[in-house]
C-alpha cells in the first residue's frame, strides 16, 4: 500500500465487464514526505475520492479485491482518503 | 519479508471496510545497517509497532489474507509481522 495524490480523472466508455460504473482517477504515487516516487497511474476509486485528495492505494492483485465484483482487471485501487500523515522525524504533514 | 523502519502513521476516516480499527503505519525499507533503500510505503500493524522501531514487513497479498483470516476478498498487501530487536551482520 502507498500514498498518492489525485490529479485528474479518466473517462472510458468501453470497459471490461465488471468495471461498468467504476470511477477511474489519475494518481501520482508519493512517499511519506509527499515526494513523487514514480510515474502517474490510473486507479479505480472505492471511497469517493476527488481531485486534489491525498489518498492511499493498494496495488497488484489486491487492488481487484477491493472491488465488487472482484474478478476484474485492475492493478491499483484507492482504498482510503488520508486525513493526516504523522511522521515525527521529518515533520511531514498533509 | 522486508526489514523496515517505522517512520510514522497515517490516519484515514474514509476507508475500505477491511481497514476498520486497523493501525496503518509508514514504513521505510532499510538495509542491514539501517540505511534507507527505496521508497516508503504503508503497512497494517499486527504487532503494536511504533515510530522508530525496526520491523519485519510481509509485502505479499496471499500471506496477508492467511494471517488476517478474513476470507478471500481482503485488499491488504503489506503487514508488519515482527518488531526487530537486533540485526547481526558481517
Amino acid at each position: 500500500m502507498y500514498l498518492g495524490k489525485v490529479i485528474g480523472t479518466v473517462v472510458a466508455t468501453q470497459k471490461y465487464e465488471g468495471l461498468e460504473g467504476k470511477k477511474l482517477l489519475v494518481v501520482t504515487p508519493l512517499d511519506h514526505k509527499l515526494a513523487r516516487t514514480g510515474a502517474d497511474q490510473v486507479a479505480v476509486d472505492t471511497v469517493r475520492a476527488g481531485h486534489g485528495d491525498l489518498v492511499y492505494l493498494v496495488g497488484s492483485r489486491e487492488a481487484a479485491l477491493a472491488l465488487d465484483p472482484w474478478f476484474v482487471p485492475v492493478d491499483a485501487a484507492i482504498i482510503g482518503i488520508v486525513d493526516d500523515v504523522h511522521a515525527p522525524a521529518n515533520g511531514a504533514r498533509k | 519479508m522486508k526489514l523496515c523502519r517505522v517512520e510514522g502513521s497515517v490516519t484515514a476516516t474514509v476507508h475500505h471496510p477491511t481497514f476498520d480499527g486497523r493501525k496503518l503505519l509508514i514504513v521505510q525499507p532499510v538495509d542491514e545497517t539501517g540505511r534507507a533503500v527505496g521508497d516508503s510505503f504503508l503497512a497494517v500493524d499486527l504487532v503494536q509497532a511504533g515510530a522508530g522501531d525496526t520491523v519485519l514487513v510481509n509485502q505479499e497479498g496471499n500471506g496477508a489474507r492467511q494471517l488476517l483470516k478474513l476470507g478471500a476478498q481482503v485488499p491488504i498487501r503489506s503487514l508488519i509481522v515482527g518488531v526487530v530487536d537486533a540485526v547481526d551482520h558481517e
